[in-house]
């Protein structure tokens, strides 16, 4: 307990600086506008930022304060456009629209936006200390982690992410093959003989995964407006005087906190992530709540349960990004990205290694929830306006942020060609209904996995029962089977709720 | 019925083997590891292509194509992509950009004007922001002119 309060001292020695202050509130605001606008999520919008702040010559402390910023405040914004226009900003903003929607509509949108805002906060911050206390415990057990069980851990987050995010194993499956073929291109990292190059010297040097993630998420998300002729967004009810109503928020509080616990735990299962988190909390609250409880019908617990939720979940998905660097959602998929880019290896030894930028930004999260309650309490009246941003604007404008992005980092038109590429296979892919996110895993991690099948195989001298030879690993596969498997025959029981057509972002 | 995934299932099949094949056709090094640069991907395309014979013998529902006007308007969008990937470089962000952006533009609301206007103040908007406010090095106007 003593070391963790040493080492929070540290992480806001560094977070408490003017530069750094100043970055998480850059990030808070345009984590909350991306989160607002309809079709923009978080990993999108993490997404297209990331090319601009890595040629910004940000340092690490500072790129990733600036960026879990941003990933914090989409989380906070999804909520506004599922209040006011009935669309959710960002997937797991989903189930918010069920009640707040309704309290829009009955005219009470102010206190509708200011108990999520609450909620949000709660969730995030309760997930932030969660993050603190859990990540040191599961870092010094990855310590135990051999090549065979970190093997076995891109197994187990492929095949839950599968099995969590898709209606189809097979396309889920197919989804994490494409990535790791994407990632097995260029030259070889053991042996450094070319694979899979066509003698094309563009690409010696792999794919780039910001090139796949900008193109998969940013570009296909403008495909899709156009096919789906970008449904003109316009504020549907009017938002009065914001009061905040006390008396809910103290009715609201234990669903609150209860709601930030089902969603963390949620979080930091590999493959969940925040759209299962506001979903669990949602339902358990509303089997607590009852018939009486009123919940689809414009209750304030019903709006507070999935933002706690959601934001709650944002956080724990943190926990085995940072730990076992193993993603387990979309936006900490991209967020891995970011720290690749910046030549940081998440894992246990990133806690032992560089304090400093662990716990720098656990003390940034924690600072961006304050400023983010500010912002979207009293201020939400400004993040409104955005939602009248019209798509014709928008969508070009994210287009124009994609190219300019990929442009200044690589300086290729190769790598733009590609981008575009990944655009359009990402926008047919949507259509055929094979998930994006286990493609971006999939050439994340792609490398790691190999090389950690061969660490394991030179081990072993080529025994492959090696590979099941830990407690831990069999431990590992086992779960990994278990969660692709699983879903077939819990899908009827346990369903993630579908999104609206027009909002097949990232899942 | 359910057309997509069967032709889907079949494209996978035929490219998870080829996979295969271009797996064997990478050169062996004199650095040897029991498992070599081969097998991974070997894995790999095995996989995906159980993947595509799966969603071959069992389709989804059809997904609900666009019709083709929606479709030609989808292809002249990344046909437009594509020529601003090749323009950005030799003719700057602006002119290549104010184009690209108004047509966008035009693809998702059709009035002509107003993606004109867009096109127009996002291509000098971004530039400016991009330029002096971050201080990215892009070129603004066409190579030689800037």
């Amino acid at each position: 307990m003593e070391g963790t309060l040493a080492n929070l001292a540290l992480g806001f020695s560094v977070a408490l600086s003017p530069w750094t202050l100043f970055l998480a509130v850059v990030g808070c605001f345009l984590g909350t506008v991306i989160g607002a606008l309809p079709g923009l999520g978080p990993s999108n919008g993490v997404a297209l930022l990331i090319p601009v702040t890595f040629t910004l010559g940000l340092d690490a402390t500072a790129a990733l304060v600036l960026m879990t910023s941003v990933y914090y405040g989409a989380m906070y914004g999804g909520r506004i456009s599922s209040i006011l226009l009935n669309i959710p900003g960002d997937e797991p903003a989903l189930m918010t629209t069920l009640d707040g929607y309704p309290m829009a509509q009955q005219g009470r949108a102010g206190d509708a936006l200011v108990i999520s805002g609450v909620a949000s906060f709660v969730g995030a911050l309760l997930a932030t200390v969660g993050l603190m206390l859990l990540a040191p415990l599961l870092a010094n057990v990855a310590y135990l982690f051999g090549p065979a069980e970190y093997f076995a851990l891109y197994l187990l987050a492929f095949c839950t992410l599968a099995g969590m995010k898709s209606s189809n194993q097979a396309k889920a499956a197919l989804a994490s093959c494409i990535g790791l073929g994407i990632a097995m291109i260029g030259l070889d990292n053991s042996t450094g003989m070319p694979r899979y190059t066509g003698g094309e010297l563009h690409l010696m040097d792999g794919v780039d995964f910001l090139v796949a993630i900008v193109g998969l998420f940013a570009v296909s998300e403008i495909f899709v407006f156009i096919e789906t002729h970008g449904k003109d967004s316009s504020i549907g009810v009017k938002l009065g005087k914001v009061v905040v109503p006390w008396r809910e928020l103290g009715r609201s509080f234990w669903t609150m906190i209860r709601a930030s616990v089902v969603g963390f735990v949620c979080g930091v299962l590999p493959g969940a992530g925040a759209s299962l988190g506001s979903f669990m909390a949602y339902m358990s609250e509303k089997s607590i709540a009852g018939a009486k409880g009123g919940f689809g019908t414009g209750a304030p617990r019903g709006v507070a349960a999935p933002e706690a939720g959601n934001n709650a979940a944002a956080g724990g998905a943190l926990v085995p990004m940072l730990t076992l660097g193993v993603p387990g959602s979309g936006t900490t998929a991209v967020l891995l990205a970011l720290l690749m880019t910046l030549n940081i290896t998440p894992g246990p030894t990133l806690f032992a290694d560089r304090p400093e930028v662990v716990w720098g930004l656990i003390a940034s999260l924690l600072i961006a929830n304050f400023v983010l309650l500010a912002m979207n309490v009293p201020m939400v009246k400004v993040f409104v306006k955005v939602l009248a941003v019209p798509p014709m604007v928008l969508l070009p404008g994210v287009a124009m942020v994609s190219f300019v992005g990929i442009y200044s980092l690589t300086g290729s038109y190769f790598d733009l060609l590609l981008m575009v590429a990944f655009g359009v296979a990402g926008w047919a892919f949507r259509k055929i209904g094979v998930p994006t996110v286990p493609i971006i895993l999939g050439i994340l991690l792609g490398n790691q996995m190999e090389d950690a099948l061969r660490r394991a195989m030179i081990l072993s001298d080529g025994d492959w029962v090696y590979l099941f030879s830990s407690p831990i690993a069999i431990g590992l596969w086992a779960a990994a089977v278990l969660g692709f498997v699983a879903p077939i025959f819990l899908r009827g029981v346990l369903r993630t709720p579908e999104g609206p057509e027009d909002l097949g972002a990232a899942r | 019925m359910a057309a997509t995934d069967r032709v889907f299932g079949a494209v996978v099949m035929a490219g998870a083997a080829a996979y295969v094949a271009g797996a064997f056709a990478i050169r062996e090094s004199f650095l040897q590891d029991p498992v070599g640069p081969r097998t991974f991907p070997i894995l790999i395309g095995a996989v995906a292509f159980l993947c595509g014979a799966v969603m071959a013998l069992r389709p989804d529902p059809e997904p609900g194509w666009p019709g083709p006007a929606i479709l030609a308007r989808l292809a002249v969008a990344a046909a437009i992509s594509v020529a601003f990937a090749y323009a950005l470089k030799p003719l700057g962000f602006i002119l290549p950009g104010a184009v690209a952006a108004g047509a966008l533009a035009y693809m998702i609301t059709p009035r002509p004007g107003a993606a004109a206007l867009t096109g127009a103040a996002l291509a000098l908007g971004l530039y400016a922001l991009f330029r002096y406010g971050l201080g990215l090095s892009l070129p603004g106007l066409p190579a030689g002119l800037g």
